[in-house]
């Protein structure tokens, strides 16, 4: 089992818990498509497929401007810049993760939201299911601890006392 | 003891977030750091015929400062590359023009003063990218084989020049 097999791993047990929102979307935008609606505007772009790859990659990636924003929904000028670049490399017939080299080459794994599974990133990815397994660890020593319990032995003196409290009428 | 575990992890935890409050996010890790500098040729601000390449700094410990002339923490930084450059104690600086106009970019060294070797004119941004450029100023210090040994990011002031560069340089001998 390679690395990136446990990347896709947890992937898709995120994705099982997404799952009934993305069908959700879905089903929203069907209704909007529907067979009479108006013609829709034109395309604002010559290639539309290119255009299409841009708006899907660059959503993967972060803007170096401004660092929370997708570099797809970024209007900092380097992020236009960087679009374009991206589109002048898509033109010339490179593939996606040719171009996320490119970018990485240049800006590191830091444009990357989805960073990748190796040893720095170690922490990063498995931390918080270590985490959890150390929680529920914890949990079932606590049950079991709860469950070996044995009370102090008690005395017949001591029962009497009890019997005579549970009679007082309140 | 036993009891205590809890918040000792807790602490631990709160020592980590607190450490992470004071980390400065714009100081990006450059994956440029021990690799060889990226090339390009681009014309020079005051003499579009003569055109400037990493290249013809071989041989020698040099920096290049992106600039330009709308940014205001370059102008900051400006004084003490103007000294730096006078009192001959810095390696020779390029300039990099980065996204700018050519003739503001003279206009302003004329009026201020050049503490630049040359000036090199990125108008589209493209060597920027290249570089892996997020803003100006940013300054790289490359070695005499062409290597990028060092990366600031944000204005050079006399703390950071002595604590930062100044021990770079002299163990890269410059």
């Amino acid at each position: 089992m390679t690395f990136r097999h446990i990347q896709q791993g947890l992937l898709t047990v995120f994705l099982a818990f997404s799952l009934p929102a993305l069908a959700n979307e879905s089903a929203t935008a069907t209704t909007i498509a529907s067979p009479d609606a108006p013609p829709t505007a034109q395309p604002l772009f010559a290639d539309v497929a290119i255009e299409n790859r841009l708006t899907l990659l660059s959503r993967e990636l972060r803007c170096v401007v401004c660092q929370n924003e997708a570099l797809s929904e970024s209007p900092a000028e380097l992020a236009t810049d960087m679009r374009q670049e991206i589109r002048d490399l898509m033109k010339a017939g490179k593939t996606d993760q040719e171009v996320l080299t490119f970018l990485t080459s240049r800006y590191g794994d830091f444009v990357l939201f989805r960073p990748p599974f190796k040893p720095v990133t170690y922490l990063l990815w498995i931390g918080p299911f270590a985490f959890l397994g150390f929680g529920v660890l914890v949990w079932f020593m606590a049950l079991r601890a709860r469950r070996t319990f044995q009370s102090a032995p008690v005395n017949s003196a001591q029962l009497a006392a009890a019997a005579r409290l549970l009679e007082e009428k309140p | 003891m036993k009891r205590w575990l809890p918040l000792v992890f807790f602490m631990v935890l709160v020592g980590f977030f607190t450490k992470g409050l004071f980390l400065n996010p714009r100081e990006v890790p450059s994956p440029f750091i021990g690799k060889a500098a990226p090339t390009f040729s681009l014309p020079v601000v005051g003499d579009a015929q003569k055109a400037f390449s990493p290249a013809d700094m071989k041989g020698q410990v040099w920096m290049l400062n992106v600039w330009a002339p709308w940014c205001v923490s370059c102008k900051v930084e400006h004084k003490l590359l103007m000294a730096l450059a006078e009192s001959r104690t810095a390696p020779p600086i390029v300039g990099l023009n980065w996204k700018d106009k050519t003739r503001e970019a003279q206009e302003l060294l004329a009026r201020t003063g050049n503490p630049y070797v040359a000036v090199p004119d990125d108008l589209s941004g493209r060597v920027g990218i290249d570089w892996g450029v997020t803003g100006t100023p940013e300054t790289y210090v490359i070695d005499r084989n062409g290597i990028v040994r060092l990366k600031h990011v944000g204005p050079i002031d006399m703390d950071i020049w002595q604590n930062k560069f100044v021990p770079k340089l002299k163990e890269l001998g410059a």
